[in-house]
């Protein structure tokens, strides 16, 4: 048994409730949510560190802010099997009365969760802020976010790079989910961002790529060695390079699946490819 | 009838200076950014005193209001500075998603508000920006209405959790409130008790609306000057009041008719008692260049248009 065994248990659990989530309210976004399911994993259970208990000001530990609120399913599927809230509550998503809202909100009070997101580009420009407070209170612990790379698209992440650059903002880590996909199809037919690690480095970012994006042990490399480039005067950008819908066969590789929920007969094929492990909740 | 009178007059985006640069001095936990406008917004004494807590973002107000709301879950208070135009329309969905829906502890300070901003024009006036950060669920706005209430009211809101949006302005006019006032969030000030009609004003507008009652009262017509500084969350009590002792208003403020004060208080008297009510406000319009007086002229937005109106609205009674 490899030493991973424990995370790649969790990821397989995690990839059966996003699909169920989102089959059970036939809506949600299982792509983007199944692509980032072993960096989510991993960075809540190797890389970062946090409290048990959920503080909201985060002081003493590292934060995570999710920028593409639209994964919100792998989100939460991770939040709850970290403790943050029970595993039961993930059969609420969506529905009326939840904190598990479409999209990620502090407005329901939902332990882990720092800022709405949903409206994309905005992420970024939180965290700095929150990496500032950091300097401030002397906090030496990390920012993390996650973005999309079709959402670099939205201009007002390109203000906050600039200004992480600029201001030397080297406690935060932000990774973007660099599978290639968006609604309209590729992002290079939609709107091609040409070289993003050429951006990054342009901005003043200190940038690194973790090729295989669903492998834990490449992430968890990848990572440590993200965080060792922290402190040194310039922010860290992770291309990670996933394959949106990864560990679901007829999810995987297209932007068909970005939010789409599988009927029965999907689920079901689904759930065969990932046997439960950690339990259904 | 009280007499109110002045011997100096500033800009109320003066007060907000002060008022940043006195919570320097006693809040540490206060934060200021700008967006490359620090010696219009008078942020000058909180930089100098306090380096280290002031974040200077650049032309890039979209990623200063996420900076903001950021710097919260650290514990800070912060206060942005812009004008009011790239304050709110220009940020409308940060503010909303980052700043309101996430409920952080954000202040948008926000100057050269309406069209007494003068010869800069149209693109700079903003007269939609009241309407835009009323309809956010939990934000309060205030509008203060001169150097010292402006003051008064940043350094209330530091105390306050919670997002405020805190609007003046650029042009220097009378300083009649007291500089020792005590600014409470949601409470009108009575300037005069009347009988015949309510004014109630707000920002700008409320020297214009104690010049009017005066000349009112001339006439023989009693007039009840009540500023509302904050318009959400409305003093409703207050407006009531008066207006069942009045049976008519006039509101005045130098922002659209369309989602100001004078809606506000609409909406409260067709629910609770209503009357007869004129706005002073612009008609969904655009500003334009010119000196403050002749833009204050020109869009109906001072003492004589205070007149009028009350006429109007008497008559209706």
């Amino acid at each position: 048994m490899s030493s991973k065994q424990p995370l790649n248990d969790l990821v397989v659990q995690v990839r059966r409730d996003i699909v169920r989530m989102v089959h059970k309210v036939n809506s949600g976004h299982p792509g983007g949510s199944l692509g980032c399911t072993e960096f989510l994993v991993a960075l809540y259970n190797e890389i970062m560190e946090v409290k048990e208990e959920f503080e909201m000001d985060g002081i003493g530990e590292d934060l995570f802010f999710l920028s593409n609120g639209h994964i919100s399913p792998v989100f939460y599927s991770v939040l709850a099997r970290k403790g943050y809230f029970p595993v039961e509550e993930l059969g609420t998503f969506r529905l009326i009365n939840s904190r598990l809202q479409g999209h990620p909100t502090t407005h329901e009070g939902l332990p882990g969760v720092r800022i709405a997101s949903g409206s994309l580009g905005q992420g970024m420009s939180v965290a700095l802020g929150a990496a500032q407070a950091k300097k401030l209170n002397k906090d030496t612990h990390l920012v993390y976010t996650l973005h999309g790379d079709g959402e670099l698209q939205e201009g007002q992440n390109w203000e906050a790079i600039m200004y992480a650059g600029a201001k030397k903002v080297d406690n935060l880590i932000s990774t973007i989910d660099y599978n290639g996909q968006q609604i309209d199809g590729s992002t290079k037919e939609v709107l091609d961002m040409g070289d993003l690690r050429a951006k990054f480095e342009a901005f003043g970012w200190d940038v690194l790529d973790i090729e295989k994006g669903n492998d834990l042990d490449a992430i968890i490399s990848g990572m440590s060695e993200a965080k060792a480039k922290t402190g040194k005067g310039k922010p860290v950008c992770v291309l990670l390079h996933t394959v949106m819908g990864h560990g679901v066969d007829f999810m995987m590789g297209t932007h068909e699946w970005h939010g789409k929920a599988p009927n029965d007969e999907q689920l079901a094929s689904a759930l065969a490819q990932n046997a439960e492990t950690l339990g259904d909740y | 009838m009280k007499k109110y009178t002045y011997t100096e007059k500033k800009d109320t985006r003066s007060g907000f200076g002060a008022g940043l640069a006195e919570l320097g001095r006693t809040n540490d936990k206060v934060v200021a950014l700008c967006a490359d406008l620090t010696p219009s917004l008078k942020m000058g004494d909180f930089i100098k005193e306090n380096p280290e807590r002031f974040f200077q973002i650049g032309i890039a107000e979209a990623n200063m209001m996420g900076i903001a709301a950021g710097l919260t879950i650290g514990g800070y208070i912060p206060f942005t500075g812009t004008f009011a135009n790239f304050s709110t329309g220009r940020v409308y969905d940060q503010i909303r998603q980052s700043i309101a829906y996430s409920g952080k502890n954000v202040k948008i300070c926000a100057s050269h508000a309406g069209v007494t901003l003068g010869e800069d024009g149209a693109t700079h006036q903003i007269l939609e920006d009241i309407g835009l950060m009323k309809m956010l669920p939990g934000m309060t706005v205030i509008n203060p209405c001169d150097y010292n209430q402006t003051k008064a009211a940043t350094i209330a809101i530091a105390e306050h959790e919670g997002p405020v949006y805190l609007r003046f302005g650029r042009p220097s006019i009378p300083i009649f409130t007291p500089a020792d006032q005590k600014f409470e969030i949601g409470k009108a000030v009575m300037f005069n008790e009347g009988t015949d009609v309510t004014i109630i004003a707000t920002g700008h507008l409320v020297w214009e609306a104690i010049q009017a009652g005066e000349a009112l009262a001339e006439k023989g017509i009693s007039a009840e000057i009540i500023n509302i500084h904050t318009i959400k969350p409305l003093d409703e009590e207050a407006i009531l009041k008066s207006v069942a002792k009045t049976g008519c208003v006039v509101t005045c403020e130098e922002h659209n008719y369309l989602g100001g004060l004078g809606e506000s208080v609409s909406g409260l008297l067709a629910t609770k008692l209503p009357a007869p009510q004129e706005f002073v406000a612009t008609m969904d319009t655009f500003g334009e260049s010119g000196t403050p007086a002749q833009l204050m002229d020109k869009y109906g937005l001072n003492s004589a248009a205070i007149i009028e109106k009350v006429e109007k609205v008497m008559a209706r009674k």
